[in-house]
């Protein structure tokens, strides 16, 4: 009997690997290499699936397109008598003079090429209207998720999170993990936030209390300003009637810090613009001094104040009524930028640091009875081939251990479920084997000849027997999610390994122990 | 040591028709205690909705929890008490999610605090909106159908050597079932129900596995479809919650049950190659003994970590060992009293 067989080399490498990987796990900074991720369920923490509202992009697009639209014809000296939205989306065109229509035709094909516009006559004349097609659709919807993942990512990296994964599943969703996220609430805000800023000017001429019951100038809007206590309670809402239009959005920002009021020890938002926003609100608070800006947040007002003077220099500051941390909040969003679009969360699983230990703790309890019953029941049942089938089943443990930090899979609590299960399952192989081989040497076979046969007929049933579980395995692992997925992962590592461990490790002991005598064994430890 | 004697000849096959009337019970059973109770007990994954888990660490009074949801604008959630340990779990459902700015999820330890006086910590928040539960219930029945067809394909590739034939049927379902909904979404305006469509698939197969002849597929997939009906109608009869584990359990049970079915055939198969004069219902009856101990103790070590799983994994662990609990037993019945059976039946049939 040669020792040095296929086998042993296959054993010693695999043994040597997996020590290679598990050490850092078990020794953490032992080894440079990494050790085995736990999920999100054993050590805490948050999983956001956010829906990104592309609709909302669409939306604001079509609005943009209006508004240039209208300034280009003008700009072109095109006379129209309507330019609008429709009820079906698209936006509407009607020139004044019926002759102009090749004009326009020629100006919108230079200026807008990428719309679909289509003429319909109507009662008054004729009407061109505009799409966005449906590429330039898909387009939008993929460049807002993008968008929106690029500014999500720079919040949370302002935020300070250990290794968060940020991901676009599908078209339009994003996938959030936060490991050992300590305000879960706090960061959902910071995330879920569009933190759209707008400077609206408010029209004082007006009265509010007017507009209130219905009685609203064109293109004024009403928003409320949200006052609140120390303790951060909503004590009252103010209504302000402002000019729909934005005289300045947060995208020509370009710094946001928090900073604290010496006179009243508050803390408030100091913003600078850029060159272009900096020249604009120059020329704005020249324009309407005495007059008051609101300063608009996803509309919601956060402060009001009188324009006293022409401001120049491009700094502003932002008050109101918050607390440190929603200063700290506040300047983090605004210097990540306005998300493209609305996101909703439509999925969110948060695992406390507690739960996250005690199901660990749990989990190696029951790895521990579970295993150690099995091994009991093997060692007394199959006697000495059972301690050898023992030792196979203690390395699975150590196989899928390695095999998980190896391919940087995750651990996640159904995992060690899959792990313990893969215990009682592991033994399969072996019992397989030892059955046959007793049923070899009841018929009366030599132990050598048993053991030989044994393992010859079990390898293909437990090959077959094996498949099965594998296939369900990985149809697991395609459909599930986090957890599960993780379940389905050692499940398929355990299937693996006990294969590998029944058929080659066993076999090579059984070869090692009764294979060096040339076949003078007369019994079997089994 | 032996748990079966050698030599041990128990008459199997000659208790099909026992074993017959109790599946055909059991299954009887579980559908109607589904449509009693209008389908299986949805979790938060696949019903949708918001699930709290907050500990306390003594228990507190259930009226002002009540208050204290209402507070917090959770007035319609149900509150189910658990004692894990020193801990006293709550666990509170209801059907509303809640968006990034609500913070109503960060009122709900406050509320509690002020109203019962005892620290109240959050250990787990699962949020799951309508489209995201829609998502996962469609999900899940494929991954369930999936999983079906590719085992039978494997079982009468392995068999009975119709690789090509069976991949092909199973190809032939695989795309219908992807492309059909597609299909009537897209040219009809009609959104199919899943389950529907997934059932019709399930009875067409089996149909046609039936047609073909494939026996060992047809006698793998109808005990598969057992045991997942059987565990599926005793979680409803024990009114357990269907939540994604319990699909995992459950694709694991189809993996567990068919290795022990495979196991059978393969010493079927054996035993046909030295026949002799014995029946086939002899050959049958003599693989199931020959296997016995086999199937005996790998369900048993199987079973005892799954019941150390069940009584030290914790909460989060138990639904999830009670549905392989239950499959493990229901798996490994199927193997003897129904794979086997059909085999014979369909032997006699058609001659195979």
């Amino acid at each position: 009997m040669k020792l040095r067989s296929w086998r042993f080399y296959a054993v010693c490498v695999a043994l040597i690997l997996a020590i290679v990987y598990i050490l850092p796990t078990v020794k953490p900074g032992l080894w440079p290499y990494k050790t085995i991720n736990l999920g999100l369920d054993l050590q805490g923490g948050m999983h956001l699936v956010l829906d990104v509202e592309v609709e909302k992009a669409l939306e604001s697009t079509m609005e943009r397109r209006t508004y240039e639209l209208r300034d280009q014809m003008r700009r072109e000296r095109i006379r129209f008598t309507s330019v609008r939205r429709l009820p079906d989306g698209s936006i509407g065109v009607r020139l004044a003079e019926a002759s102009d229509a090749d004009i326009f035709t020629a100006f919108h094909r230079k200026e807008f090429p990428d719309m679909d516009v289509r003429r319909h006559t109507v009662d008054e004349g004729l009407e061109f209207r505009f799409t966005i097609p449906a590429e330039e659709k898909n387009h939008i919807t993929k460049m807002a998720t993008e968008q929106a993942l690029e500014t999500i990512r720079n919040r949370i990296d302002e935020f300070g999170v250990n290794e968060p994964d940020i991901r676009i599943q599908g078209d339009r969703r994003i996938i959030i993990q936060l490991p050992g996220i300590e305000e879960p609430e706090r960061a959902k805000q910071l995330i879920g936030q569009t933190a759209l800023l707008e400077f609206k000017i408010v029209e004082d001429s007006h009265d509010v209390q007017d507009a209130l019951k219905g009685s609203m100038p064109p293109g004024t809007e009403i928003l409320y300003e949200i006052r609140r206590d120390a303790s951060g309670q909503e004590t009252g809402r103010v209504p302000y009637l402002v000019n729909r239009r934005s005289v300045l959005t947060g995208s020509s920002l370009t710094d946001a810090r928090v900073q604290v009021d010496s006179q009243f020890n508050e803390p408030y938002v100091s913003i600078s613009f850029d060159r272009q926003g900096a020249r604009q609100f120059e020329r704005i608070t020249g324009e309407n001094i005495h007059r008051r800006m609101a300063i608009v947040l996803d509309n919601n007002i956060y402060s009001a104040p009188v324009i006293q003077d022409r401001i120049s220099g491009g700094n502003a500051r932002i008050t109101g009524s918050f607390t440190m941390e929603d200063a700290r909040d506040l300047a983090i969003v605004l210097r990540a930028g306005a998300l493209p679009a609305p996101v909703k969360i439509i999925e969110e699983r948060t695992v406390g640091p507690t739960l996250g230990a005690e199901s660990i703790r749990k989990g190696l309890i029951s790895m521990l009875v579970g295993g150690g019953l099995v091994l009991l029941f093997m060692a007394v049942y199959y006697k000495g081939a059972g301690l050898v089938a023992n030792c196979a089943l203690v390395l699975n443990i150590l196989f899928i251990g390695a095999a998980l930090a190896a391919f940087g899979a995750t651990l996640t609590l159904p995992g060690i479920a899959g792990m313990v299960l893969t215990l009682g399952m592991a033994v399969d192989a072996n019992v397989l084997i030892f059955e046959r081989i007793r049923e070899e040497l009841r018929l009366g076979r030599s132990p050598m000849a048993a053991i030989h046969a044994g393992f010859d007929r079990a390898t293909l049933t437990i090959l077959d027997a094996n498949v099965t579980t594998l296939i369900a395995a990985l149809v697991l692992f395609q459909f599930g999610s986090g957890p599960v997925k993780g379940f389905a992962v050692t499940l398929c590592l355990g299937v693996l390994s006990s294969m590998f461990t029944a058929l080659v490790m066993v076999r090579l002991v059984f070869d090692i122990i009764y294979g060096g005598q040339n076949n003078k064994v007369t019994q079997l430890s089994i | 040591m032996q748990i079966i004697k050698p030599g041990t000849n128990i008459d199997f096959i000659g208790k099909r028709k026992a074993a017959l009337i109790l599946s055909a019970a059991m299954i009887l059973f579980s559908i109607i205690s589904l449509i009693i109770h209008k389908g299986p007990r949805y979790g938060v994954d696949f019903a949708g909705g918001t699930q709290i888990l907050v500990a306390f660490q003594e228990s507190v009074d259930m009226g002002q929890v009540y208050t204290a949801l209402d507070q917090a604008g959770l007035g319609n959630a149900t509150v189910q008490e658990s004692r894990e340990g020193n801990n006293f779990l709550l666990q509170i459902r209801t059907i509303q999610t809640f968006d990034a700015d609500s913070g109503v999820l960060g009122e709900i330890p406050r509320r509690l605090h002020e109203t019962t006086g005892l620290f109240a910590e959050i250990l787990s928040i699962d949020m799951v909106g309508p489209q995201v539960s829609k998502d996962l219930r469609s999900q899940a029945l494929y991954a369930l159908f999936y999983a079906l067809l590719f085992i039978t394909v494997y079982i009468s590739g392995r068999f009975e050597m119709k690789w090509m034939l069976s991949a092909a049927v199973a190809g032939v379902f695989v795309s219908i079932v992807y492309l059909f909904p597609q299909i009537t979404e897209n040219f009809f305006r009609i959104s199919l129900p899943i389950p529907l469509l997934i059932l019709t698939a399930l009875i067409l197969s089996l149909i046609v596995f039936w047609k073909l002849g494939l026996a060992y597929a047809l006698g793998a997939g109808i005990a598969l479809l057992h045991d997942v009906i059987i565990t599926v109608g005793l979680f409803s009869v024990l009114d357990i919650e269907f939540n994604l584990p319990i699909i995992a359990a459950i694709l694991t049970i189809m993996g567990y049950s068919l290795n022990d079915t495979i196991i059978v055939f393969d010493r079927v198969r054996e035993n046909l190659a030295s026949r002799g004069k014995k029946t086939f219902a002899a050959i049958l009856n003599k693989s199931i003994n020959e296997t016995l101990s086999r199937t005996l103790i790998t369900s048993g070590t199987t079973l005892l970590v799954l019941i150390a799983l069940f009584v030290l994994g914790g909460g989060i662990i138990h639904d999830f060992s009670r549905a392989l609990l239950i499959g493990v037993v229901v798996g490994t019945y199927s193997s003897i009293f129904i794979a086997c059976p059909i085999l014979l039946f369909l032997h006699k049939k058609q001659g195979i």
